[in-house]
């Protein structure tokens, strides 16, 4: 077991006009080789933030991790300068953004963009970059790739774009690939040819995937485990059927309870009540109490710590202390656990 | 794109044949006559010369003879310069507002790009402040107040430069420096804004997360994107400096055409105030064909209508 990437105790916070926003406050995980890690969570949860935070590209000078390390192959690359992240960023770590309609540069062509990176990093020449960066658009499946090659980001299509988009991040074989909200942009015909499309990667290179997404239908297709994130923390982390078979967390419970099913027989869809803490002033205690109905009188005093729950699986929550009382989730979420279950016995054999 | 331009030429003539059709009658219609201003002419006197620039016929007929001469690339006889051609007339004095105006316009805009790129890359630092009040004193104060001091430090105590005149390339100096102040504010102002927005735009974290230098982001990645809006505005002011501007020309006695114009309205001097106002005019509509084809260049996205390509 190689961890390829480390993430301990990181904090990133944002200083505005009105104080300091603490988008990101302790996180921990880590990636293996050939490991795909999601991170799930509604807006404002931190997920973007963190992600970005791994290759510092978070808009400065107001971002900035303000503690925790950043272990990339043992080496802490939280302090790294812009100069030493750039031999990182696109050759060891690369990420593919969310939106390809804004993500690539309408005046450069297609293939110099793809061709950048390898002969920056690779040292390759215009020549030997033009013909891998052919390869990269046939490998992402994109037809034509001489033709492609030649033309302007206009001239894709939505999901073509975000193909380039993941051809310039597999350039380089990254050793990591942050994929943050790869497919919210995308139709839902698209989405599904892209997962399929890095998953192949993946088996191919032996990379890591950190996927950043509030889709849990996409989770549980691409993910080997996964991270829950809430105000700006992991509220619980662990394999993906231990997530969506044995949930400890409420509000990992409330994110599954409001995933829409084809079965589902309730006719109103369940949502969570509130919105989110506000990050200049972060709740004490157990940020998601307020919105919790399983919540102890101590979640609104102290932070609960991280109880473990298996080897692989760990949820922050009072209610796994051993004198809290025994909650069970709602009904509507157990029956959603018992759907997975099923479903997964079903395609399990493809 | 050849019959893009084709068409876009033929608009051209349209519309240059509105503004010499609009431009004649309204000039018609200004008070007094050539010679309301030198008026030692007996009746008899006038009457020939009247006869003689046609100003005898009746408006309409007038109008008809100018367009035709006008198609046939006939500006007509100045009235001020006895038998002069106003198409002579403008060539003698186009060169040196020419000369300044192009010498202002491309150090002033290449000066306020480069300044605008230094107040963007130190966003609210000490650089972009002063880089913007720079920018606001170049766009809010007449270029006039410029020539006078430059006139006084540079000239006449320090000795630099001649205070005047026009001849050897050091009398262009002035002037240009003079000119080049207020597209070079302009430039810096539209510089900042547009490469602030750009560098804050997703495909710069793209190229970020590809490891692309800084230097890389911003003249290959930022500089292309922020330059579009830029060849707006740089156009018509080209056409400004280029046509001469009658105050700079004045201050610095320096025989251009603004010069030119001004004292050809004050005697009514018809052709030829019909045919710099045509000159301008060509110029102005060319320079934007010119812009817009420039837009193809810098913008892939850009494509023209009217011509298959």
């Amino acid at each position: 077991m190689s961890k390829l990437l480390e993430v301990k105790d990181l904090s990133v916070s944002f200083n505005t006009y009105s104080g300091e926003v603490q988008a990101v406050r302790g996180v921990s995980f880590d990636v293996e080789k050939g490991e795909t890690l999601a991170i799930v969570g509604e807006s404002g949860s931190g997920k973007s933030v963190t992600t970005k935070a791994l290759m510092q590209l978070l808009p400065k000078p107001q971002g900035q991790i303000k503690s925790g390390e950043i272990l990339f192959e043992g080496n802490d690359i939280a302090n790294y300068s812009n100069k030493q992240m750039q031999k990182i960023r696109g050759k060891d770590m690369s990420m593919v953004f969310q939106d390809p309609m804004t993500s690539l540069n309408p005046t450069m062509k297609v293939g110099n963009q793809i061709m950048e990176g390898l002969i920056k990093h690779r040292n390759m020449g215009r020549g030997e970059a033009k013909q891998k960066a052919i390869d990269l658009l046939e490998q992402v499946g994109i037809p034509h790739p001489m033709l492609r090659l030649n033309q302007y980001p206009h001239q894709f299509s939505g999901g073509m774009r975000q193909r380039a988009v993941v051809a310039i991040a597999l350039a380089c074989n990254p050793k990591v690939l942050i994929a943050d909200e790869p497919t919210t942009a995308l139709d839902v015909t698209i989405q599904a040819q892209i997962l399929d499309l890095m998953k192949d990667i993946q088996r191919e290179t032996d990379s890591a995937i950190v996927f950043i997404t509030h889709d849990l239908g996409v989770v549980a297709n691409v993910a080997d485990r996964v991270a829950v994130m809430y105000a700006g923390k992991i509220v619980e982390i662990g394999k993906v059927d231990e997530i969506f078979y044995n949930p400890k967390h409420p509000y990992t419970w409330g994110l599954l309870g409001s995933m829409p099913t084809l079965d589902s027989e309730e006719e109103e869809l369940f949502t969570i009540p509130g919105s989110p803490p506000d990050m200049l002033n972060p709740p004490k205690g157990d940020a998601f109490a307020p919105r919790n109905e399983f919540a102890l009188e101590i979640d609104t005093k102290m932070e609960p710590p991280m109880f473990k729950v298996s080897d692989t699986h760990y949820a922050a929550s009072w209610l796994l202390h051993k004198d809290a009382p025994k909650m069970e989730p709602p009904a509507s979420v157990k029956r959603r656990m018992q759907g997975f279950a099923s479903t997964d016995d079903k395609d399990g054999e493809e | 794109m050849l019959r893009y331009i084709l068409k876009r030429v033929f608009y051209m003539a349209i519309t240059l044949f509105i503004i010499a059709t609009v431009s004649f009658f309204l000039m018609k219609m200004l008070p007094g006559s050539p010679l309301s201003v030198e008026n030692k002419l007996s009746e008899a006197q006038q009457t020939i010369v009247l006869e003689k620039y046609g100003l005898n016929d009746p408006i309409p007929v007038q109008y008809v003879k100018y367009i035709a001469g006008l198609v046939q690339g006939d500006l007509g006889i100045s009235f001020q310069f006895d038998n002069t051609p106003v198409t002579d007339i403008i060539m003698a004095r186009i060169g040196p507002s020419m000369v300044l105006g192009a010498q202002a316009l491309v150090f002033g805009t290449v000066l306020g790009i480069l300044f605008g790129l230094v107040a963007a890359i130190s966003h609210n630092g000490v650089l972009d402040y002063t880089s913007t009040i720079i920018a606001v004193l170049g766009t809010s104060i007449p270029s006039f107040i410029f020539a006078g001091l430059l006139q006084w430090y540079l000239a006449v105590k320090f000795e630099m430069f001649p205070v005047a005149l026009w001849g050897t390339y050091e009398h262009t100096i002035l002037p240009t420096i003079a000119l080049l102040i207020f597209p070079m504010a302009i430039s810096a102002r539209f510089t900042r804004t547009e490469m602030l927005e750009v560098l804050g735009s997703d495909f710069i974290t793209t190229a970020r997360a590809k490891g692309v230098t800084e230097f890389g982001i911003i003249f290959k990645h930022g500089l292309r994107n922020a330059l579009i809006p830029l060849v707006t505005v740089v156009g018509p002011m080209a056409v400004g400096l280029m046509t001469g501007t009658l105050v700079i020309e004045q201050i610095f006695a320096v025989p251009g055409i603004g010069e030119q114009f001004v004292t050809s309205v004050m005697v009514v001097d018809y052709p030829t105030i019909m045919g710099l106002t045509l000159f301008f005019a060509f110029l102005f509509v060319a320079i934007i064909l010119v812009i817009d084809l420039l837009y193809v260049l810098i913008d892939p996205r850009i494509r023209l209508t009217g011509g298959e390509s």
